[in-house]
């Protein structure tokens, strides 16, 4: 297969777009579309303070070395979460976001929830008792509440996460699968700020998976390979496995459903007889944070639980 | 005349002659979920596969909490 610009040994073939590229030009072709994207749903400006949300995965890496080539004004934000499963998985991924950090001499945000909570994830989760024996909700609850936090205190104008298509499609897939109408009016690339909640982006959401992949290994970014060991047998997994089912008969199934999505809400398809999308919030008495409801937010009540 | 297909450490045959599309199906790899290289080099799926080649697949799939 040739390149679609040069004609030469193409590397990466999408066929929801079919186009073949070649290393070089892929690697400019992925920048040249997050830009595009960055624009048409109105992201963030060229002057605005970018916080990436890293993990050491493939997808926040090269988020934050696609924003970074763009020339924005781009840190990071580790969160340790205190996995480790016999894999060392925390400690490991957090060694390669500093090493990424350091060879670009990027600003890096790292904070230890262990250190800061006295509880790591996994504990949180056991004794708290939410996520019904898995720690993922308790992981995300409090990925949520810190990232919101130091964005804020360090004065970030938006957070900016590695969600590609497939992460997308993976939760619209599991919101109409219910009928979540307030997930599904949502959803979008880009969640504004309100109430003291940071702007939330999500730069990579029109990319396959497979495509990020791609970028990571081609630009030579390390990144852990190991799957979070608590998402081994998830749901959004199953949900991806599906959808790549679909695209493997259906080339572009999945940016199709994702697209299509984003522009039946936009034209108020989920718009009627359900909650606003931006509802007024409360401040925790505790912790300061925008909260849904009066009183302690989520992750505040959490806390008390594990004491 | 065998190519050697590794997933995660583990290991399938296939018959070279036969493309890298044609070798995945034969092991039952979807190629919407895994990225193939070859001495280093990554390889589309039209890529014909020869005696002693081994080809490693990076898994893309990941999830977790939103």
């Amino acid at each position: 297969m040739k390149c679609k610009t040069c004609g030469g040994k193409a590397v990466v073939n999408m066929r929801q777009h079919k186009l073949a590229l070649c290393k070089d030009h892929y690697l400019e072709w992925i920048p040249e579309q997050t830009a595009r994207f960055i624009k048409k749903y109105w992201m963030f400006g060229p002057d605005e303070k970018i916080l990436v949300a890293v993990s050491g995965g493939k997808d926040s890496l090269s988020l934050w070395d696609i924003l970074h080539r763009l020339g924005y004004n781009v840190a990071g934000m580790y969160i340790g979460l205190g996995i480790d499963e016999g894999i060392h998985y925390s400690d490991e991924s957090r060694r390669l976001t500093e090493k990424f950090a350091s060879e670009r001499g990027l600003k890096l945000h790292i904070v230890d929830i262990e250190k800061e909570y006295g509880h790591s994830i996994p504990v949180l989760a056991e004794v708290s008792q939410r996520g019904h024996g898995r720690p993922c909700s308790v992981c995300g609850l409090a990925k949520r509440h810190e990232m919101n936090r130091i964005a804020h205190d360090l004065g970030y104008d938006v957070l900016a996460t590695g969600h590609n298509l497939d992460d997308e499609a993976a939760v619209l897939f599991g919101n109409t699968l219910t009928w979540s109408k307030e997930y599904l009016l949502r959803q979008s690339p880009v969640l504004p700020e309100h109430d003291g909640l940071a702007r939330k982006v999500k730069p990579l959401c029109r990319f396959y998976e497979k495509e990020m992949t791609a970028y990571a290994i081609l630009s030579g970014i390390e990144y852990i390979y190991e799957e979070c060991p608590f998402s081994v047998g998830s749901t959004s997994i199953y949900y991806k496995e599906l959808l790549n089912q679909m695209e493997n008969q259906r080339p572009g199934a999945k940016l199709t459903f994702y697209l299509n999505y984003l522009q039946a809400r936009e034209e108020g398809l989920f718009a009627e007889d359900v909650t606003p999308t931006i509802q007024p919030l409360y401040n925790c008495p505790t912790c300061g944070q925008p909260t849904k409801y009066e009183g302690k937010c989520s992750f505040c009540r959490m806390m008390e639980k594990a004491g | 005349m065998t190519v050697k297909i590794i997933l995660r450490g583990k290991e399938y045959e296939v018959k070279a002659g036969m493309n890298l599309l044609d070798a995945l199906r034969k092991s039952g790899i979807l190629p919407e979920g895994v990225i193939a290289t070859r001495n280093g080099e990554m390889i589309l799926e039209d890529e014909i596969l020869v005696e002693g080649d081994v080809v490693r697949l990076v898994a893309v799939i990941s999830g977790g909490s939103q």
